[in-house]
This record gives C-alpha cells, structure tokens and sequence, in this order.
C-alpha cells in the first residue's frame, strides 16, 4: 500500500501546499508533456532535479520517497524490459547507449511518478474539486472525482481488515504458484468489491436526504483566486514549456555516451 | 492460555496503541475487554492469534510465542470472528461460507460436511444452507460469520462486538452459546460497549483506556465501581445503577444479576413487612 501512501493528502501549510490547484495542475501537465519530449537522459535528470525543491518547500520529503519507493518495483520492470529488448534484437550484445537508453525510459516513469506524487501530496481532494468546479467540470463529475479521490485511503484501510479477516480463517495469501496467488485473492476482492458497492448506495441515499442537487447552480464559500506564488509558478510553467520545445526541435541533445 | 507480557504496538503511523500491556487469560476462561473506542481494545485481542506482532514484549498462546509462528497455524487453535460479517464474506451459499476455513485447514472432504452441518445447526442458519450470504440480513449475516469460524472448532474464540445489530432473542442465545462454550471448557475472549450484555453474562471484565489495562477483575466488582467506569466512558448496567441509589438504605452496591437482586429485593421486602 505505499504507493497510496505517497499520494494521501495531509493537512499542512507550505507556500506549496496554497498554490492554486489548477496552476499546480498545469505544472504537472507541462512537466509530462516535456518528459514524453525527450528520451535522452540529460534533460530527464534536469526534470527530475526540478521537483526537489517543490518537495523540499513542501515538506513532504518523507511521504514523496515512501511513493517512489512504492514505484521501484515497476521501475525496475521497465529498465529490464528495455535492456533485454534492446539485448536481443541487438543479436546479444549490449552497447552503453543501450543501457544509457533503458535508464533514460525508467527515470521518465520516475520523473512522471514523482511529479504527480508531489500534485498528490500538495492539494487537498476539497482544493481539487474546487479546481475543478471552477474551470467548469460539471458538478456531477467533479463530485465524484473528488469523493472517489477521498475513498483510496479509506478503500484501503478495509482492504486490510478484510485480508485480516480471511487470514483469520485460515487463508494464507503467500502460499502456492503465481496463478494460485492471484486466485488466493478472490477471497478478500468480493468483500471488498461489495462493500464498496454497499458503501456507495449507502452514500448516495445520505446526500439525496440532504438535498443534493436540489439547486442548479452552486455557490462556494471559498473561491480560488490567483496570488502572486501562482502566477511565478505559471510563468515558470511556460518557461519550461516553451524551451522544452525549443531545445527539442532546434537542437541534438547529446547522450551521456557521446559526451565522455 | 493466552500470555501477553509488557506489549507495546506501534501502528505504521508512529500511533502507540498498546503502552505495556500485561495479561493472562487461563483455558476456559470468559473475558470480557471494554473500554472507550480508540481504547486499544481491538488492538489487543489482534495480538491473540498473531495478526499482529508486539513491537515490543512477548504475547504466548498455549507456550508458543506468536512471533514464531504463522498466523494460520494460531488460527487453527484461536478462533477469531470480526466486527463486521461482511469482511469476510465472499462465497455464493452460506454453505461454501462455512466450510471455506475447514478447506483452508484441510480437513477432508466427509469430516468438512459433517462440521458443516454442525455450525448450520448450531446456529439456526439450516434453513438458509443454499442461500448466497449476500442476500441475508445483517443480523443473519453476523451468525454466518461467527458459524464459519466455529465450524472448525477452536480452543479459544475471541468475538468482537457480537452484539451490534443483534435483537434481544439473538443476544440472549448468545449468551446461551457461550456459556456452552464454557462449558466444554472453551476460552471466550469478547470485546463490547454493550454493558448490559456483560452484566448478564458476568464474565471476568477488562477495562482499557488509551493503550493501558485500567482495571481487571470480576464483572459485579468493576461494573459497579463508578470511578472505573467513568474513566473509560462506561455508564453503570440498570442492575447496579437502582443498587447505587439503594445503597444509602443499607443495599449492597456490588449487585449487577437481575436474580440476584431479586432475590435481595424481595428479602428486604418480607423483613420490612415483618
């Protein structure tokens, strides 16, 4: 469950953390958009440099390195996948720009994984939705965003107890071959499955009881305005933007490879 | 028997929930653990068959320290049933239910059946053999739950919050059933708010309050000493509640079974009228 862990929310004030969150969000964006770009490792390692000081100012330096450690696993993945392909349609040799390629790839998911973790970390399900609401998302949409967002952790907190459950009559996840481990979940998915299921008839009767949806248009107590943080934070967002762009159809970007 | 020695647990989040807790419940034994929620209570009774390990201190079913050994092989001789009968139930008949725990113990297939039948019967839930656990209520849910667990047996049983949900009919079998457990010599291990239950059943109680035992001792000696109770957010069973008032009139206090007071009643009242 750590990977969840690195996207749970806690409540803290950074200068981070009052950004606004559709600048935040755009930030993000652009850094994808600019880690799709380049396939080389030079700018990747630059991207990835970037977000430390985003976490560093946010404080959440702690949970940012539970969610990349919760995305070894697939990072590893990738950089063996890419290596043994690279390996094999080579005719079995392996050259240095293969490996430098296959670590560019996995520093890619990283650069991605991290970006959306610090996102994660830094804006509240309240502050997302509002975000969203105000960039004209149906309410309808937005309202379940939010609430599915609001779920994981407690979706996760009964994932446990059911796994406790089934443990305690005997179930032992761990054991067997791979198709018999997977199988070993079914035991702990139906509960959990239905629950939720349960959980949301149980949910929508509540907010029907109170009027939801009675209104067409909402009004909010808190509105998002843009300070002066969020437009340095856009103007650096378009920096990066536009240069990534720039470098990338104006110029070679050198491997490590050919530099040394 | 069940040996817990100075246990402290810390949760993934740094929270301590046990702060050096030290207890022994002896075979056969009827324990009941309350407390305030947040209390530890859960916490504790998850350390019986080894669902969770003691950050620090030891915790011994029947010898064996719970850190050595899986949790399947606890769960063979400590029965456990959750607070809530739909985090466990997965199959499409009660039946397939009761005997998925005798599966995973392997039992055989003759022995699986005959066990089955049993828990059905004990529990009244024949009738509803080939009926998918999903479409039952909740209270018909909850003895599911607990006939699955029974299904195989075990010296001890823990129970958390058997009560919630129940009518006064089902919560009077219950009482029933456990003192037949008892009978057998089984070890009973409930965790409850529900204090009148308690006071019916007269258990040994176990008072908790953030992370720590705050009394222990027989139920009609901790039901009915208020300042315990206060401490963990427990109000006086009704029994002990008229015996406080009474008191003043040279009742005793320390009165919690409804026979009993009866009989203390109806005493007084013969004298009075002599």
């Amino acid at each position: 469950m750590s990977v969840f862990d690195g996207l749970k929310f806690r409540r803290v004030s950074s200068p981070i953390h009052n950004l606004d969150p559709r600048i935040k969000f755009v930030y993000v964006i652009v850094i994808f958009i600019a880690a799709i770009l380049f396939g080389e490792i030079l700018p990747l390692i630059a991207l990835f440099l970037l977000q430390i000081p985003f976490v560093l100012l946010a404080r959440v330096q702690r949970q940012w390195l539970r969610s990349l450690r919760g995305a070894t696993f697939l990072a590893m993945f990738i950089f063996i996948v890419n290596i043994a392909t690279k390996f094999f349609t080579a005719g079995y040799i392996l050259s240095a720009t293969d490996i430098e390629f296959s670590a560019a790839m996995t520093l890619r998911f990283v650069v991605l994984v991290e970006s959306f973790s610090v996102f994660f970390l830094t804006t509240s399900p309240d502050h997302l939705g509002l975000a969203l609401e105000q960039t004209h998302v149906p309410y309808e949409f937005s309202f379940a965003f939010t609430t599915a967002v609001r779920f994981v952790p407690v979706l996760a907190e009964e994932a446990q107890t059911i796994m406790d459950a089934q443990k305690a009559r005997g179930l032992e996840l761990e054991k067997g071959n791979f198709l018999k481990r997977i199988r070993n979940y079914v035991p702990v998915l139906i509960p959990l499955i239905v629950s939720a299921i349960r959980r949301s008839l149980e949910l929508a009767e509540a907010m029907e009881s109170r009027a939801w949806g009675a209104t067409k248009k909402r009004t909010n107590l808190y509105a998002l305005k843009l300070h002066r943080g969020d437009l340095a934070l856009l103007a650096l967002t378009v920096c990066i933007l536009v240069s990534s762009i720039y470098v990338r159809f104006y110029f070679v970007v050198p491997t490590l490879v050919q530099l040394f | 028997m069940i040996e817990v020695e100075d246990v402290h647990f810390f949760y993934s989040n740094q929270v301590e929930a046990l702060k050096g807790v030290s207890l022994t419940i002896k075979n056969g034994e009827f324990l009941a653990i309350m407390g305030q929620n947040g209390a530890g209570k859960t916490t504790l009774i998850k350390h019986f068959n080894g669902l969770l390990k003691p950050s620090q201190g030891k915790v011994r079913i029947d010898g064996v320290d719970t850190r050595k050994t899986s949790i399947a092989t606890l769960a063979r001789n400590v029965g456990f049933v959750f607070q809530n009968p739909d985090h466990q139930l997965f199959c499409e008949t009660v039946e397939e239910e009761i005997s998925f725990a005798l599966k995973n113990f392997g039992f055989e297939a003759e022995a699986i059946e005959k066990r089955t039948d049993w828990a059905l019967n004990l529990l009244g839930l024949t009738q509803y053999r080939k009926t998918s656990p999903f479409l039952l209520s909740g209270g018909e849910r909850k003895r599911v739950a607990l006939a699955s667990v029974l299904a195989w047996d075990p010296e001890a049983l823990i129970l958390d919050e058997p009560t919630i949900g129940q009518d006064y009919r089902q919560k009077e079998k219950l009482r029933q059933f456990i003192v037949q457990m008892q009978s057998q010599g089984k070890t009973v291990v409930i965790v409850t708010h529900d204090v009148e239950f308690v006071a019916e059943c007269n258990p040994r109680v176990l008072l908790m309050k953030e992370g720590r035992i705050i009394a222990d001792g027989e139920g009609k000696d901790i039901l009915t000493d208020p300042e315990a109770l206060a401490n963990s957010s427990i109000v006086l069973p009704q029994v002990a509640q008229i015996f406080t008032y009474l008191s003043s009139l040279g009742f005793p206090k320390n009165i919690i079974d409804v026979y009993e007071a009866k009989a203390i009643i109806l005493k007084a009242l013969e004298e009075g009228r002599e």
